[in-house]
């Protein structure tokens, strides 16, 4: 079997990759995609599974619906990136699964935000871009002169997306969240992110450590999954008073500093994965 | 091929590992400047790597 990565700067997790591919003997064609013509009259399909390692959302979009109108086995699927990469799409489709997640709400205007706060019991709120990651533009709003100033730069400044505010009920956290690692309907492994900080990203400096899977953990992890797709997942949850919920979905995982706390080749898994993916194709 | 290279920006030694692949992300040990191994006709060579977009991430 032959791998197509597509990538473009190469990160520590696709230089795993690679490695752990070469280890399980599959060989691997690499893809920069910033260097590639995507016209489909004359891309060669020289693999038979691609596995999408955009650290660029936008260009990762693309190239996976490329792929994909070229009726090419692709990971994830244009479906499950289009779900994960939309905070509010995927806030969304939890709801309908009826998975538990933070309380949040959609609003165009200042006054409606300052309405959801109200209805909501006062602050403090989170405010989130749509898409984005690493913790970036996410804001911890603790009153209502931090809401007005955060909406008026995103009003002035942002980009027609950044006015559409995403806003999110602020959970209290017992100084870590769990970052779980699910394939398929799987969860492979499990790491806490500690942090004296409210933003927890290892991106961010949140440190991981390994964290026991429970029954509880499987089964919210698995039910989202199967409520966005499927595929090679990242999920952050929150331990709340009502127990574990999901706050946010990641397509195109991060695991650089996952492997060694859990002791899971967590690049072999998604190896693997695209085996089993490809056999099932066949 | 020589595996040392300069940092464009300090001008410092920097020795890419075995394996080195281009699209590669490195750090300069002297000026903690990531640079990006890019591949052209005369082989690898760094650059500085690419600014953080809006939409970079997981």
């Amino acid at each position: 079997m032959k791998l197509g990565l597509f990538h473009s700067t190469i990160r520590a997790e696709e230089k795993l990759l690679i490695s752990s591919a070469q280890k399980l003997g599959i060989e691997v064609k690499l893809y920069d995609i910033r260097n590639l013509n995507l016209d489909p009259a004359s891309f060669k399909v020289d693999f038979d599974i691609a596995l999408e390692r955009s650290v660029s959302t936008t260009k990762g979009r693309h190239v996976v619906r490329f792929l994909e109108g070229l009726e090419v086995p692709v990971l994830n699927s244009s479906n499950v990136a289009t779900i994960c990469e939309d905070k509010f799409l995927t806030a969304m489709v939890l709801y309908r699964a009826q998975i538990r997640q933070p309380r949040f709400a959609m609003v165009f205007g200042e006054a409606q935000a300052k309405e959801v706060v109200n209805d909501w019991g006062g602050y403090p709120v989170v405010t989130k871009p749509i898409i984005g990651s690493w913790g970036r533009l996410i804001s911890k709003i603790n009153d209502e002169d931090a809401l007005e100033a955060v909406i008026d730069h995103k009003m002035i400044l942002g980009a027609p997306e950044q006015k559409a505010l995403f806003i999110q009920e602020y959970i209290e956290k017992p100084g870590r969240d769990i970052r779980a690692f699910v394939i398929g309907d799987k969860v492979i492994a499990t790491i806490y992110r500690d942090s004296s900080h409210w933003i927890t990203n290892t991106a961010r400096g949140g440190k991981a450590s390994n964290c026991p899977l429970t029954a509880e953990l499987q089964d919210i992890c698995q039910r989202s999954s199967q409520a966005v797709g499927g595929g090679i997942l990242a999920m952050d949850l929150f331990e709340s008073d009502e127990g574990l919920m999901i706050n946010e979905i990641n397509h195109t995982m991060e695991f650089r500093n996952s492997e060694q706390p859990t002791g899971v080749s967590i690049s072999e898994e998604i190896i693997k994965y695209c085996i089993e993916s490809q056999n099932a194709q066949n | 091929m020589s595996n040392i290279h300069t940092c464009p920006t300090c001008d410092e030694e920097v020795i890419l590992p075995v394996g080195t692949v281009a699209a590669e992300l490195i750090t300069c040990q002297e000026c903690d400047t990531m640079l990006e191994v890019v591949s052209g006709e005369n082989g690898l060579s760094l650059v500085e790597a690419p600014e953080v977009e809006e939409d970079w991430g997981e």
